[in-house]
């Protein structure tokens, strides 16, 4: 047990520097950049709250923003009623997983195509709930919802480093899940259901539990957003789009491994900025294009198109030998 | 041959049924298998052999009957639980983790129904399956990439790992050449010699005679016969329906030949021994 520290005391101190760089990257970074990087740390959240369901057990799930949008409307409610910021957060976490719960016991019921249709309709029919349900989420109006006290900055800084913490979070717990024989039974799931069934697999709980831990997440993240911009209204909170730009960016990335939604979010944002700047008018339909592009060319990831293994391929396609 | 006593039964099957529309794939079949038989389950094709294991395991639900598996009634078990409970099937159709390696599907049936407490525990475990079936050298190999008499291999190997007091291999030999079927038959005897209950569905009877000690006969999803080999294959009804006169005499013969070659066998032994 001497000489070099244990392997993952060696991890310990690398994961370090990448976060004392993000932190750091927070009190340096002016205005705009803050703001990017806040939503980018939005983006790895989400990101890697689906590809739980959607990577490792190889669920299509659209739900992320119905579980986004319950969040955001969970906190928002509970920081009207005067509860602090923790507890509003909290709330929406443990609304996450009430909701999350039964509805993956109804919806994965459903595989493949029926699924995903199935999540796609609970963010269209949480929009019009919101939409219409006035007297709690004040309809199509909107919320306000409590300004956090603070000067600009210090508020900026203070949810650039909340929604990385969130970040983290959320990539521990990929980690543990890629590790554990929870993680191992939603990979056998992905695969064969029958067969996982036939190993002992309780598929049916796993594939609930792997529902409600990303819930969670997505819950938690959109009750952060909410505080941040301090009012929601239901087309922004439950908008469709971020339910298909979250597993555009896990699929760029590397669907079903542990940096993938990370290195995955990171492009698809750093993309989006530039398209944005220099195309202020046509913005929507190249990045239209570009999804496309990605999905032919990189139809499993940027991680495994770049691994090591592939590299010869992929520089001298028309070199290969045959036949040796 | 006598039923064994409720108590001393491993799986005490009743009134099996089930019905796909009104097609009857099984009709009322009662079977009772003692713990350490060796039992072989043959028929034509269609005779619902495989469905048999589908119903037992749960993978296929049940119109009517019972099931019991060490005098517990697991008639209305999910599969998981079944499996749990220490019954392990290989598919007819092989059924592995694709993407995964031939290591890590090993290792699924040692972590879920072997309870294996943690994935290194599970890793060792499959390791020894694999060189149990004489895999161990393709244990990072993707399992998609193996070929068919590897993957009928693997597939025995992700059962056993899930330490399964009853154990159906369904159609675990078909496909292979001989030198294979040699290896798998090997193989059979020695997971019959660790004590592990073993019902052989199969369709070559050649296959079936050298392993068991007891042959059941479905047609047309009932009982036609069950009992000791030489007793089953002299029965009018199986040579009627299944075997024809012809190879009903071929396969007493060679039954014959074998229990002379065995009997030499052990003779050889006992001289060795003394």
């Amino acid at each position: 047990m001497t000489g070099a520290p244990p392997a993952t005391v060696r991890g310990a101190l690398a994961a370090l520097v990448p976060i004392a760089a993000v932190v750091a990257f927070g009190f340096v970074a002016n205005n705009y950049l803050l703001q990017a990087g806040t939503t980018l740390a939005m983006s790895v959240v989400l990101c890697l709250a689906w590809n739980i369901v959607g990577g490792y057990m190889g669920y299509p799930s659209f739900a992320t923003a119905a579980l986004f949008g319950l969040g955001a409307y969970v906190g928002a409610i509970t920081q009207n009623l005067d509860a602090p910021l923790a507890l509003a957060w909290l709330a929406a976490a443990v609304g996450g997983a009430g909701f999350a719960g039964p509805l993956g016991s109804i919806l994965l019921r459903l595989r493949g195509h029926y699924f995903a249709i199935g999540t796609i309709a609970v963010v269209e029919v949480m929009r019009e709930i919101a939409n219409n349900w006035d007297g709690l989420t004040g309809g199509a109006v909107g919320l306000n919802v409590p300004i956090v006290a603070g000067s600009p900055r210090a508020v900026g800084i203070f949810f650039y480093l909340a929604m990385w913490t969130l970040a983290l979070i959320a990539l521990v717990v990929t980690v543990v899940i890629a590790n554990s024989r929870f993680g191992f039974g939603l990979r056998c799931i992905r695969q064969n259901e029958n067969a996982a069934s036939m190993v002992g697999i309780d598929v049916f709980r796993l594939k609930v539990g792997a529902f409600v831990v990303s819930g969670v997440i997505t819950a938690l993240a959109g009750a952060v957003y909410a505080s941040m911009v301090a009012f929601i209204e239901p087309k922004d909170a439950f908008n469709i789009l971020t339910s298909i730009e979250v597993p555009v960016m896990v699929m760029l990335g590397a669907a079903g491994t542990v940096l993938g939604p990370l290195v995955g979010a990171c492009l698809y944002v750093l993309l989006k900025e530039l398209v944005w700047v220099n195309f202020i008018n046509f913005h929507s339909a190249i990045l239209g294009i570009i999804i496309i592009a990605v999905i032919y060319a990189v139809p499993k990831g940027v991680l495994r198109q770049l691994h090591p293994a592939r590299w010869p391929r992929l520089l001298l396609p028309r070199l290969r030998v045959r036949g040796s | 041959m006598p039923e064994p006593p409720r108590s001393a039964c491993l799986l005490r099957v009743e009134g099996l049924t089930r019905r796909f529309g009104g097609v009857v794939a099984l009709a009322d079949v009662n079977l009772a298998i003692a713990p350490g038989e060796i039992v072989g389950l043959i028929g034509p094709n269609g005779a619902g052999k495989t469905t048999f294991v589908n119903l037992v395991t749960g993978f296929v639900g049940k119109t009517a009957g019972t099931v019991l598996f060490a005098d517990e009634d697991i008639t209305r078990l999910a599969p998981h639980e079944i499996a749990r409970r220490g019954i392990a099937r290989t598919f007819q159709i092989v059924q592995p983790f694709s993407e995964m390696t031939v290591l890590e599907n090993v290792m699924a049936g040692a972590l879920f129904a072997g309870r294996r407490a943690s994935l290194k525990e599970a890793a060792d475990a499959a390791r020894h399956w694999l060189a149990f079936v004489g895999l161990d050298r393709l244990a990072q190999t993707a399992a998609s990439d193996l070929p068919l008499a590897d993957r009928k291999r693997l597939e025995l190997a992700k059962s056993l790992a899930m330490g399964p007091r009853l154990l159906f291999l369904d159609e675990v030999n078909a496909g292979l050449n001989s030198g294979e079927l040699r290896h798998a038959l090997d193989l059979i005897h020695r997971i019959a010699d660790s004590g592990v209950t073993i019902v052989i569905i199969e369709h070559l009877l050649r296959v079936v005679l050298s392993v068991v000690r007891r042959l059941v006969v479905l047609h047309h999803g009932a009982t036609l016969s069950d009992g000791a080999p030489h007793e089953v294959l002299n029965d009018p009804a199986v040579i009627k329906a299944y075997l024809g006169t012809k190879f009903a005499q071929r396969h007493q013969a060679e039954l014959e030949s074998q229990r002379l070659k065995y009997r030499q066998q052990a003779e050889s032994a006992a001289d060795r021994a003394e």
